[in-house]
């Protein structure tokens, strides 16, 4: 017999977002990305809470969950970096300061750095080509960066 | 209320956002309050003007004076010199780059000149939070008329008449898939808009949501009269929290205006729209894939038929088609069929909206009639490639599309010579690549784009796709043989043959326009492991000639693993074990010395 | 029904509309090779997924080759099913699948019943040209369940099994493009999961992705332990099935081949299940009526209906999915679980020997059985009253590993006692058969009366779920019957929600009840096998000479000289058991 554990107060809300979608499966999308914006990732546990409430198989949930890129189930950094590899963005260098933020993170795409603050993903056109290539930390957008940036970049965060 | 003479409309694109435009837009008004013009001049924020290159732009009406590249701290030139003294702003004019003159009006610049906007058309020019800014522009009159003067039947006839097709990719027939949809008996059908807009380097569907998002609204409301349905529903990417927000502000808007809810216009009709969140899948940009991912499923296509216009979103009949293909539809209806179908080619009517981007002087969002010339496209709005490079090839379609080379320039575009060139219309991603392009990294680069966003369930696409993206690895490391030639073109032809959706069918596409257009290219990597475009690292070194190298160790700082070694004055050498092959010591050199071999 | 015309390599022919190309092409004899598509027909169980691509074919005038399975036939088709473009198609699908699959043929389980082995076979691959990246998964072993996920090739039949059918939901599609299996959630184990064991999943995988665990070696070494009397009993659905894996047609009893291979295999006494079943029937039967008269007499405390219980994987779907109702089924033990326990306390008694040096071994037609025999609740001290169940399969391989020529073999009988059985225990391996065999005891205790006709053909068929009403002397009894778990959880479904009313159900996981269960021969998908095992199930009973439970005389027997009678304090310790709530439980840190 399985057990999960949640924290109270976050286990009613996770209950309240089901319920704000009338508990239907077919609102699962829509719930995880709910969920999502509460804990900042989709942890097992999560997932086993909304399949009860949904009442769908939770095999089901983490199908969904581990199809879609959007869904996490590791938190990500207090300082996301999410480096566009849209095509414009490649064209005109993304790959190099992709490789330039890996390297100085020691981290590869899609991980999160050890102390919590920094993680790296790569995402797909943001659609400010015309600063290609772009990168966000957050939501603040750095355009027209070249591997030479990336050190000031990452320096800027690293002492908050 | 207040009457202003003068409006400031500064884009609140996500690209002019990126580069503080509601910094600017502060400031803007701030000036305008110190100087008691609150309530003669206006600040408006719209959506993209498409010339995202020079971004942020402020336009000045009604004098139209277009100011480029602006910064917050140019506002108080704005309101000093052109609002209160009339005086245009010289430094922020746009400058040609040919006759190195300055063009104030946006009409006279060759990024806009040979541009006609039908879908684009409010984008830059209205407050999209605005409904009585759309409204006052025709907005919601072609929803009026087919409500209260038209059968659905008639409507349908016009967009069939029209030429409209699908924008999305397929280039389906707009009006007969309306046609078809609504000819299924049903008490409940769906109208869906495509708004999971997936093509890394295509940003349109946002821009249009983002700059006029009544646009698809008011479209979406004509399809649901057409087709018979009340219920409407766009499945966005989550990605795009601005065009959410301003979709839900349209929304929210048009059912105050009575423009959605229950008997519209008195007309007994009803119809509301809902949002559903994409999740980041690009197969989702398939139409069944779309519907499973809205009924909260894997993004998975089925096979077809059923067509979703027979078996839809929860098994009910449903029309799905792209946010730009319904950004035409109320000019059409307003404007007539047979002026929407004097415009294009013999096949392909109306205009199409592209992304324009890579290696080219005015990257941005651009429409023109079907028909335009890839040449006049690249050299004429686009303003030719940057840095007085070579051309190469201009990729179209995204991951579903090909290469197109120099040979292709005056090929009119439309759905079909694009496909007969092997590329393909796809959503309007156009990508300009240069001699600095090797592409064979450019056909790996889609593969790696497609192995990542393909479903998984067939077969081919599933396993084929990494087979082809492994082969081209091994390819640009120098280790391939024209033995894998042979097999990339094999399992190119049979994943398109045999795979499910028109992921899988048109993913190798990159792949054989490439084999066709460049075909010496990768034999040189085979045979000679040879990169001409120096883009891959495994064959090439970088070495510095002692000669012209005067030892001012700019190199050997620039190198970040600190591979550059030597004595102040006297030539440096690159230890080539330590090399990352990054480039930055030749882009610091300012001697020549250091080249790649 | 609209007949089309269609022409598929050369050959015009018409088909009703609604036809695939693939069903089309079979009934002119061309057999277009599939590997995802799955179908019991007779049983409304399809898999379509069209995601192999194996059975493209080439219509005129469409772009791209089309699945066969998926494509319905048009109106004058024309198909190629032959052409270069689609061999050359098709061997290239194959090959990709094979470069993403382990090469350890000569040691998988599946060996030799594998149908991507056979394609392999077919196209006569001798090399794979394209070599690259293959998936790596852990290996998951559970009571009785193997997953090897890294042979898993999409076709998505088990996930369908397990949700379509079964409605168990354990397994699904996860992760996207190269990376997409079918797993569990979480990739978790199956023991952690709400897997009922079902084994459907197994019984379906055309890989060796999902096996069962073999406990064959175990047996081998308990014969070879001269302190150890080693018990078989069989369950009934095993001889209707065994002679399958020795080239017999489907269908063929071979109960007395079984009793001597089984004999010449060393075990020391031959047993049936069936005398268990026999027990089953006592025990439930006289639980039904107690529960039943009782509520006739206005006890609102008594539940009804009672749902059988011998089922295990159908157990442990209850416990997962409808905890609440957990006090509703028998608690009468199931046939393995009755032998084991009358065989490690009545029978060692008699043979004077102690239970740890008596080993149970079943022979079972299910998986879920090996989960089962397992259970805590079925120990002493630790000391299983069913030491191991082997599948039919692994019998099977034990036969042939032990070069014995099955089909040679004299047909011997059981050991008595506990290898008597009546014809209603044999039925226990279809659907409908325990119904209908505790039909005929409770009919006969009730009423004092004897049954002129022992078939109730009321209560056979193949339809899933399936409902009647006997005539019990002037009393109508409800009976409900499901098999499939998914049909089960219907039918529950409408009893919680009060929508039907029934004094007793009957339940089987597996479609077709134990003949169909995931521990038989494969029938790759032709269901015409199960319709002739359960014939067989049929015609063993109509020839036994005892056909109701209660007039096993060795059972009798039983009651008088150990239990008593049947619910008695000592039936209830060795013949009843308990249940647990499974759900997922959710607490607050």
């Amino acid at each position: 017999m399985a057990e999960i554990k949640l924290p109270e107060n976050k286990l009613n809300q996770l209950k309240e977002i089901c319920k704000s979608f009338d508990n239907k499966a077919g609102e699962l999308i829509n719930v995880l990305h709910k969920a999502q914006e509460l804990f900042g990732y989709l942890p097992a546990e999560v997932q086993e809470v909304v399949a009860a409430e949904l009442n769908t198989p939770v095999a089901h949930v983490f199908g969904v969950v581990s199809f879609y890129s959007f869904f996490t189930m590791t938190p990500r950094g207090r300082f996301p970096i999410s480096i566009c590899l849209g095509t414009a963005c490649y064209v005109r260098g993304a790959e190099k300061v992709s490789d330039e933020f890996k390297r100085l993170l020691n981290l590869k795409l899609g991980e999160t750095s050890a102390d919590g603050k920094f993680s790296l993903t790569g995402l797909r056109c943001v659609g400010a080509c015309g600063l290609a290539p772009v990168v966000l930390v957050g939501a603040k957008v750095y355009g027209r960066i070249a591997p030479e940036n990336v050190k000031d970049i990452i320096k800027e965060y690293e002492e908050l | 209320m207040a009457k202003f003479n003068m409006h400031l409309l500064v884009c609140g694109g996500t690209g002019c956002r990126a580069s503080q435009s509601e910094a600017i837009v502060e400031s803007l008004n701030k000036r305008l309050a110190e100087n008691g013009l609150e309530n003669e001049t206006k600040v408006v924020t719209t959506g993209c003007f498409g010339f995202c290159e020079k971004g942020p732009i402020v336009n000045v009406l009604p004098d139209n004076t277009f100011y480029v590249s602006v910064k917050p701290e140019d506002a108080s030139d704005i309101v000093a010199e052109h609002v209160i003294k009339g005086r245009k702003v010289e430094r922020l004019l746009f400058s040609d780059p040919e006759t190195e003159e300055s063009v104030s009006d946006s009409r006279h610049m060759g990024f806009y000149k040979k541009q006609i906007r039908i879908a684009l058309r409010n984008c830059g020019f209205i407050d999209p939070e605005n409904i009585e800014e759309y409204i006052a522009r025709d907005g919601y009159l072609a929803l009026a008329n087919c409500l209260t003067e038209m059968t659905p039947q008639q409507v349908i006839e016009m967009m069939k008449k029209s030429g409209l097709r699908g924008r999305g990719g397929g280039g389906f027939p707009t009006g007969l898939k309306w046609e078809l949809t609504a000819k299924v008996p049903s008490d409940v059908k769906y109208v869906i808009c495509n708004a999971d807009e997936g093509d890394p380097g295509a940003f349109m569907d946002r821009s249009v949501l983002e700059g006029d998002p009544h646009s698809v609204i008011e479209a979406m409301a004509i399809n649901g009269y057409c087709i018979g349905s009340n219920h409407g529903l766009v499945y966005i990417r989550a990605e795009y929290p601005l065009a959410i927000q301003r979709l839900k502000t349209a929304l929210d808007q048009a059912r105050e205006y009575g423009l959605l809810g229950k008997n519209i216009f008195g007309s007994n009709f009803d119809f509301d729209i809902e949002l559903r969140y994409g999740a980041g899948a690009f197969v989702c940009g398939e139409e069944t894939a779309l519907i499973h991912s809205m009924e909260g499923m894997r993004g998975e296509p089925t096979f077809k038929p059923p067509f979703p216009s027979e078996c839809g979103y929860l098994g009910k009949p449903s029309n799905v088609n792209n946010v730009e293909t319904y950004a035409n539809v109320p000019v059409i209806i307003n404007k007539g069929p047979e002026w929407f179908a004097s415009i294009g080619t013999e096949t392909s009517k109306g205009t199409k909206v592209f992304a324009l981007a890579g290696k080219i002087n005015n990257v941005g969002l651009i429409e023109v009639p079907m028909g335009t010339t890839l040449r006049e496209v690249i050299f004429e709005i686009g303003g030719g490639i940057k840095d007085g490079k070579e051309f190469k090839a201009v990729q179209t379609g995204g991951p579903s599309g090909g290469c197109l080379t120099a040979r292709h320039l005056d090929t009119p575009i439309d759905y079909d010579n694009l496909i007969e060139a092997g590329s393909m219309m796809g959503s309007g991603g156009m990508i300009v690549m240069d001699e600095d392009d090797c592409m064979v990294s450019i056909a790996q680069y889609y593969l790696e784009f497609t192995v990542e966003e393909s479903c998984g369930k067939c077969s081919p696409c599933r396993i084929g796709n990494k087979r082809l993206y492994e082969i081209l690895q091994k390819i640009t490391k120098g280790e391939g043989t024209m033995d894998d030639l042979e097999k990339l073109k094999n399992l190119s032809q049979v994943i398109k043959d045999t795979s499910l959706c028109g992921l899988g069918q048109t993913s190798p596409n990159p792949i054989l326009s490439t084999l066709d257009n460049f075909w010496d290219e990768y034999v040189e990597h085979v045979t000679e492991k040879k990169c001409r475009a120096g883009v891959c690292k495994s064959m090439m070194r970088y070495i510095i000639e002692p000669e012209p190298c005067v030892g001012c160790t700019a190199c050997a700082r620039a190198c970040p693993v600190n591979a550059i070694s030597g004595e102040r004055k006297q030539a440096h050498t690159i230890n080539q074990e330590i090399c990352i092959k990054c480039g930055a010591c030749m882009e610091k050199c300012k001697f020549n010395a250091i080249f790649i071999k | 029904m609209e007949q089309i015309k269609v022409t598929i390599d050369k050959k015009t022919l018409e088909v009703p509309k609604g036809t695939t190309i693939l069903a089309a092409a079979k009934t002119i004899g061309i057999d277009i090779p599939t590997l995802c598509y799955f179908s019991l027909g007779d049983m409304k169980i399809e898999n379509k997924p069209g995601g192999c691509r194996i059975c493209v074919v080439e219509v005129e005038g469409r772009r791209n080759l089309a699945p066969a399975c998926a494509t319905e036939c048009t109106p004058n088709m024309m198909v190629k099913t032959n052409s270069m473009r689609v061999l050359n198609a098709r061997r290239t699908v194959l090959e990709l699948i094979l470069s993403d699959h382990p090469f350890d043929c000569l040691i998988c389980a599946k060996s030799g019943n594998c149908e991507l082995q056979d394609m392999a076979h077919r196209f006569g691959v001798r090399e794979i040209p394209y070599h690259g990246e293959q998936s790596k998964y852990r290996v998951d072993t559970s009571p009785s369940i193997i997953r090897d996920v890294d042979k898993c090739i999409m076709c998505r039949r088990c996930e369908m099994m397990c949700n379509t059918v079964q409605t168990v939901g354990t397994l699904s599609a996860i992760n996207r493009g190269f990376e997409a299996v079918v797993a569990t959630a979480f990739e978790m184990n199956l023991e952690k999961s709400s897997c009922t064991y079902c084994g459907q999943c197994v019984a379906v995988c055309p890989t060796g992705a999902l096996t069962e665990v073999d406990h064959t070696r175990q047996v081998i070494s308990a014969l070879a332990d001269p302190k150890k009397t080693v018990i078989v009993q069989t369950a009934p659905a095993v001889r209707a099935a065994l002679g399958e894996e020795f080239g017999l047609e489907a269908g063929s009893l071979v109960t007395g081949k079984m009793v001597a291979a089984l004999r010449e295999l060393g075990f020391d006494y031959i047993f049936d299940t069936d005398f268990a079943a026999d027990l089953t029937i006592m025990e439930e039967g006289t639980e039904l009526l107690s529960r039943l008269n009782k509520h006739l007499a206005g006890d609102k405390e008594v539940k009804l209906p009672i749902l059988t219980s011998c089922c295990p994987a159908w157990v442990n779907f209850f416990e997962h999915n409808f905890p609440e109702l957990k006090d509703i089924p028998s608690t009468a033990r199931s046939p393995q679980q009755m032998f084991g326990a009358i065989a490690k306390t009545f029978y060692a008694e008699k043979l004077g020997i102690s239970r740890e040096n008596m080993v149970v071994v079943s022979i079972m037609p299910c998986l879920a059985k090996k989960y089962e025999c397992q259970r805590d609740e079925f120990k002493t001290d630790g000391n299983p009253d069913v030491d191991f169940a082997i599948s039919t399969r692994e019998l099977a391989n034990f036969i042939k590993q032990a070069n014995i020529d099955f089909n040679a073999l004299p047909d011997e009988d059981f050991d008595n006692p506990l290898g008597v059985s009546s014809g209603a225990a044999v039925i226990f391996g279809t659907t409908g058969g325990v119904i209908e065999a505790a039909v005929r005891t409770a009919y006969e205790i009730q009423t004092g009366k004897s049954l002129e006709k022992v078939d109730f053909d009321e209560l056979r068929g193949m339809e899933g779920i399936r409902e009647a009403t006997i005539d019990v002397d002037g009393f109508p009894m409800r009976i409900g019957i499901a098999h499939g778990l998914g049909n089960a959880r219907k039918l529950l479904e409408d009893v919680r929600d009060g929508k039907s009313q029934f004094h007793a159900i009957e339940i089987m996981a597996c479609p077709g009840g134990c003949i169909g269960g995931g521990g038989q021969p494969l029938h790759h998908g032709d269901s015409s096998i199960l319709m002739a095992r359960q014939k067989a199930i049929y015609c063993e009973d109509a020839g036994k000479t005892i056909r109701k439970s209660h007039e096993n005389p060795y059972i009798k027997e039983l009651y008088e000289k150990f239990l008593g009678k049947p619910m008695s304090e000592k039936a209830h310790h060795l013949l009843h058991t308990h249940y647990f709530d499974k759900r997922t439980k959710i607490t607050i840190e």
